[in-house]
This record gives structure tokens, sequence and C-alpha cells, in this order.
């Protein structure tokens, strides 16, 4: 069974709280204490439905204020798949935290309120699910008990969409459209019957179909140590393991590897998952794995497949997600994070700022502010080992950590 | 709902990343340990984490004095077997120490008096990392909380400017003096904590198996009445029920739940059929709507 990372996308008031609450209400999730907080406060504040956002708007800023703030995660699952959902907040000021949960999501929900259709914040999300490569995308139109359930308005808001789906730069992106109302359970869990003219899957039938190959993307097996195991006990004297997560494929045991950067070539002994030894370990597990020789390896270095070398430089140019308030600027340094290696970097320069509405490119740029996206180059004081963001998502990102306060204020896709 | 236990692959898998992050990132790590079974469940992904080595953290157990009897006998033969270091600091001495004020009526509890306690400890020691059980599914404040949560010279927690988790990556970078709460199975439901006991035949504190204990009921919910740490009027009847526990917290605001589950598997297949929350059983978070959010911001884990 799959464990599915969803995030939400949609501008302020679209109603993805709403939709979320939704689901956790349809699927029968929601405990018999929480469904009863959230009918007390309803009432409380005079409404005559249920506001399913109070189930996930967790902070009184948020409650007091009807928005969302900062992403929250929910849970649920059904007797096909265990569901992680991350409701992100939409007001343009919190785009950072969108590109936050779209990081570690495989499928995203974009939201449109059907009266307003497609906005300049509709762009800027589908730009970022894009540019973060997220593999299936679903347009759920929304609010549509407020537009009578027009099969029209449907249609022209699907048009203009689909409009901005020839812009896209990653083109295998799968994008579904579902008219719903999150308020009133139309095509969310259950079927409609005020869309007689819509035949397709309800949203949870879509996500109950998508498939590992819907969902991941494919690449090479790649091995960043996070530690070394010396045990040095009497049982396990001379033991030597590697510790950490194999990412974009399997390694086996025989493998011919080469560790990076030293470039020392080996083979793979043994694979330890506790204390149990495998054949194989399989994409995103934790194992500890042993070499037939004695080579220098350490924390931050990475194990590779001997004819799969990735990139091995002390530059590389990336778009870049900021995230601070203080401005980036050409001359800068960072830390920058990628994977568990950390190193330190300079802004060799900026080269133009992307408008993720799709409105095209701005080259003079002095510095970066909150929430601006970048194509940027990097000089490192020492080599890293990466792939492109394109091949690799795990092995082609990274973030920006500011050395003096420590915070991480941006994240970057290698090109 | 599901029987399938294979999705808590993926969520093991993360936790032990997670915990070799926190190890590798961190000068002076802790484990804070409540003989709950969310904190059993740390010990044994560290366990696996580090394999065939030892846990390269201490475990600490912040003892509200409070504790069911049962669950500091268990921590003490966990601790030893392990062969690992187990420090306990108590509230008791903070209140000794005239630190915090006992509450006192029908609702007295100790829960929130821990924090204090924690803090001085986290000082104590200098601890950089405390490894915590604590799941976004609990409550709706913890959904909103990062793996890595920094807290600052004061250990609190500022909801409003949270540093942005992306992909798998973990910053720890902090300055001296603050520290950060690392939360492993961040996005582990109950289900999931019960089911994975089950799987890997964990061995767990016997009141959360059914069993016959003295208790009263008042406000729809179920008290112990073996001890005089829950405060019961005259007129509050004892009687004996078959109940288990879902949370092993204080006693003081640890309520029961009536129940036949005698074996790990029956306690999965209740839970699973369940439809209240766990903590729709503890009173500290009725007392309002934003009691968790108010208690993380002043420290609380
Ligand atoms: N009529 C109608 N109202 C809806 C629907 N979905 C949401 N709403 C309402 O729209 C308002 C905003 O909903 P939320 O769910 O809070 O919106 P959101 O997208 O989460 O907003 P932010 O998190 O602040 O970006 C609430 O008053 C909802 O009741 C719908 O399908 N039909
Ligand atoms: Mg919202």
């Amino acid at each position: 069974m799959e464990v599915l990372k969803i995030a939400t996308a949609g501008s302020v008031d679209d109603g993805k709280s709403t939709l979320i609450g939704r689901i956790l209400y349809d699927t029968k999730s929601l405990t018999s204490d929480k469904l009863e907080a959230i009918e007390k406060t309803s009432k409380q504040k005079g409404y005559d439905y249920l506001d399913f956002s109070l189930a996930t708007d967790g902070l009184v800023a948020e409650r007091e204020q009807g928005i969302t703030i900062d992403v929250a995660h929910i849970y649920f699952s059904t007797a096909k798949k265990s569901y992680i959902i991350a409701d992100t907040p939409g007001h343009v000021e919190y785009t950072r935290n969108m590109v936050t949960g779209a990081s570690t999501s495989q499928a995203a929900i974009i939201l449109i309120d059907a009266r307003k259709g497609v906005i300049e914040q509709t762009n800027r999300h589908f730009f970022i699910n894009n540019l973060l490569r997220v593999k299936d995308v679903i347009v759920a139109i929304n609010k549509m008990d407020l537009v009578d359930f027009s099969e029209e308005r449907y249609n022209e808001i699907k048009a203009d969409f689909t409009e901005l789906m020839a812009k896209r730069d990653y083109q295998d992106q799968n994008i579904t459209f579902i008219p719903v109302s999150a308020l009133k359970g139309d095509n969310v869990v259950n079927e409609s019957e005020n869309t007689p003219w819509y035949s397709g899957q309800t949203l949870l039938e879509h996500l109950e179909g998508l498939d590992r190959k819907d969902i991941f993307n494919s690449g090479t097996p790649r091995f960043p140590v996070q530690s070394v195991i010396r045990p040095k006990t009497d049982d396990f004297h001379d033991f030597r393991g590697f510790a950490g997560k194999v990412y974009g494929g399997e390694l086996s045991v025989g493998d011919e590897v080469v560790a990076l950067p030293s470039q020392t070539k080996s083979k793979i002994k043994e694979i330890y998952a506790y204390d149990k030894k495998y054949e194989t370990a399989s994409r995103r597990s934790s194992v500890t794995i042993t070499l037939e020789d004695e080579i220098n390896v350490s924390r931050g270095d990475m194990i590779v497949r001997a004819n799969e070398l990735p990139q091995i430089e002390k530059q590389f140019t990336a778009v870049i997600s900021w995230m601070d308030s203080d401005q980036l600027k050409a001359g800068g340094k960072y830390i920058v994070q990628h994977g568990v290696n950390k190193v330190l970097a300079k802004v060799d320069k900026i080269h133009h700022k992307i408008n993720p509405d799709y409105s095209g490119i701005d080259e003079n740029v002095e510095g970066l502010g909150m929430n601006d996206i970048a194509k940027v180059t990097f000089k490192l004081n020492k080599p890293i080992f990466f792939d492109a963001f394109k091949d690799h998502r795990t092995n082609g990102s990274f973030i920006l950590i500011d050395t003096k306060t420590n915070n991480t204020v941006g994240a970057g896709f290698i090109q | 709902m599901n029987k399938d236990t294979s999705h808590i692959n993926p969520l093991e898998n993360e936790a032990i990343y997670i915990i070799r992050e926190v190890a590798a990132q961190f000068e002076k790590p802790v484990l804070l340990f409540s003989g709950g079974k969310d904190s059993i469940t740390l010990v044994r992904l560290a366990q696996k984490a580090f394999w065939p080595a030892k846990i390269p953290f201490p475990l600490m157990h912040i003892d509200t004095g409070h504790n069911f009897p049962e669950t500091i006998e268990f921590r003490d033969r966990l601790a030893k077997e392990l062969g690992v270091e187990l420090i306990v600091r108590n509230v008791q001495d903070s209140i000794d120490a005239g630190k915090v004020k006992e509450e006192s009526g029908r609702y007295a509890s100790r829960n929130s008096l821990q924090t204090t306690t924690l803090l001085d400890a986290i000082e104590e020691f200098k601890f950089d990392a405390c490894i915590g059980g604590a799941r976004r599914d609990e409550e709706k404040a913890r959904a909103k909380e990062r793996i890595f949560s920094v807290r600052d010279d004061f250990g609190q927690w500022d909801e409003k400017s949270q540093r942005p988790e992306l992909f798998d990556m973990l910053n720890g970078d902090i300055e001296l003096g603050q520290n950060v709460r690392c939360f492993p199975i961040s996005n582990w439901t109950e289900l999931d904590v019960w089911s994975y006991i089950q799987k890997e035949e964990i061995e767990i504190p016997s009141i959360y198996f059914a069993h016959k204990r003295k208790t009263f009921v008042r406000d729809g919910m179920i008290w112990s009445a073996e001890d005089d740490i829950v405060f019961r009027d005259e007129d509050e009847v004892v009687e004996e029920r078959l109940v288990r526990f879902r949370t092993v917290g204080d006693m003081s605001c640890t309520a029961a739940v009536l129940s036949d589950a005698v074996s790990i598997d029956k306690v999965v297949s209740e839970i699973r059929d369940s439809s209240i929350s766990e903590r729709g059983a503890r009173i500290d978070d009725k007392r309002s709507e934003a009691a968790m959010e108010k208690r993380k911001q002043q420290g609380y884990f």
C-alpha cells in the first residue's frame, strides 16, 4: 500500500481548507469529538452549515481571521491508500509555504473559484507545481453551487487553463479537471447529481486510481551517507557501515560502486535494515551498507554505481525560490545544503527573475525579494555531486541557509 | 479501514532518516521518554537506526510523580536492557524549589508543570536537540509544526516564523542557547503506531491492555480511583470496570476507556473502529480550543 502525499493550492478563500475538511467528513475520518467541536464552533459563529475549514485551521490567528497562515498536514486513509494532505495558505505573501508543500508531494490539487476563474494566483500555483515537477495535478473548479453548476462556466475555465498548459516547461505532468463544491460535497468523494454533464471521476476516485508510475519520477540510485556506524563491540569489532537513505532507484549486493568525492572504487558487500540482511535496498529505504574494501567514507559523501556518475562540480546554475525578507544579492554568501551535505556558496550571478505568472522574465535585477523566483549561478568552496532536477528530484534540489540567522532562506532546483 | 500495514514502511524509513540526522547534526541530543507508546516506538526506531551500534544519546523522563507505577517499572527495565543512560528529572523538585505552583481543585493536573522542569533539564545538560514522539494527527496545533522545530533561549515556539522544510532536507543549524525539538514520527497516525507495535512485537506497559480497575465517571469520562491522585468528590461513585488506557500521560488528566482488548491484535482492531480521537480522553486539551497551541508557545513538547 502507498502513502500518497498531496498539496493543495489556490488563491485565498478558494476553499482549500473546506475541501480537505469535506474529504475527511465524507470518508468518515473525523472522529466524533472533532466533529462535535466543528459543529459547536460553526454554531457559535452563526453559520447554518458546518465550517469544515475548522478541521484544519489549527492556529488561533487562523480561526480569528478565517484564513490559513501556515501549512497543516492532515491524515486519512481508505482501504487502498494512506493519504497525507498539506493544506497550504493561498495568500500571496505565503507563496513560499506553497513551494514547501509542493516539494514533498507527488500530487497537487489546484482550486479555482468558479465565479472568478483563472486568476494571477492560479498561474503562479500552476507554475510552481510545474517547476517542482509534481507529477499529477488536479484542477478542482470549486464553488460550482454558486454558478448553478453551469457546464458552460466550467468549460470556459477549463479552456483558459488549457491555454496556460501550453506554456509549461514540464509537459509530462498529468492534468485532470473536476467540477466540485467543497462546501456541499459535489464530486469530492461522492458523485454529484447536479452535474449530469460531467462523466469523469470524483476527486477521491481519481486519487485512489493513481498508481506508483503515475506519481514517482524514476531516476538513478544515489546514496548520500548520513553517518558511519562503528559499534566497536566484541561481536562487531571490525564492522564499518554507512548509514543512509537510497534515492532514485535500487542498490544491490555486488554492485560496483564509487565513493564520492574520493572516486575510490569498491563493491557493495552487505545491506542491512536493522539486524536483517537484504540482497537489495529498495528506493527510499533507510539502510546500512558495508563495502568490500576499507575505503575512506564520511558524512556528506555519496555512494553511486561506478557507471552512473553524477556531475561533480564547484559551480552550478539553478532556478531558486527566495523565501526571506532580506534580499539575496550577487556576491552574497550562503550555506548550500544539498541532501545531507553542507557547503559554503557565493552568489556568482543573478541571470534573471522569472515571473511566475507566465508573463516572462525580468533581466536587470539587483536583488531578490521574498517569493521571487530567479535563475542564479553559485560558486562553492568544495564540489558537490548532483544531477539536474529534471532527472533527479532529490539529487537535483538544495536549500539555502543564511549564515547569520541559520534560517532556511531559499530552495533551488539545479538545471 | 485497511488492515494492510505496508504503508508503515515509508513512515519507518522516514523516521530512521530523521533520527540519524538528529544524531549527526547536533552535539548533544536527548530522547524524551515518557514510557508511553509513542516514545517506546521512538526507542525501537532509534535502535534500528544505529544497529549494531548502541543508541548514541540518552533517554530523559520528566516525571510528574503522577505516573502509573507500571510505566515507571517498564521505563527502568527498558533502559537497562538497551544499555543507554536514563535521566529522570522530577516535577516534585520544581514544586519544592518554589519554581512552579501546584494546581488545586477538581481539574488539578501536573501536566503543564512539566514545562518548567523540562526547560531546566535542557539547560542543566546543555541539550541542543530533544527528540519527541509528537504526531501531527494528535491535535491541530501540532499539525502545523515542523519536523525540526527551533526553540529560542526560553524554550518558546514561534508558530508564525517557522523555517520552511523542503524535500527531505532538515536544517539543524542553530545559535548557542537555542535548541531544536525533533519529531521523527510527525507523519504517523495513532493507528500507524499501534500497527507498528503489533508488527514489530514491541512490548508495552500493561495498562494499555484491558484490565479490571476501580474507577468513577465524571463529565462522561472514566477516571482511575485506585490512587488519591485524581481528585474525587464524595458523591462520585467508585465501581470496578474493565478498562484500558489509550495514552499514559499524567494520571490526573488521562481518562480510561471501556475495553475488553486484552491483546495487541484486539487493541489494533479497537482503534481501527474507534470514533473518538485519542486526545478526546485528555482533559487538558478540552480546557480550550487553543490549549495545546498555548502550551507549545511556552515550551511544552
Ligand atoms: N458556496 C460555497 N462556498 C464555499 C465552497 N468552498 C468553500 N466555500 C467558502 O469559502 C470560504 C473560504 O473557504 P476556505 O476553505 O477557508 O478557503 P481557503 O482556500 O482554505 O483559504 P486560505 O487558506 O485562506 O487561502 C468559506 O467561507 C467557505 O465556507 C463551495 O464549494 N461553495
Ligand atoms: Mg485554508
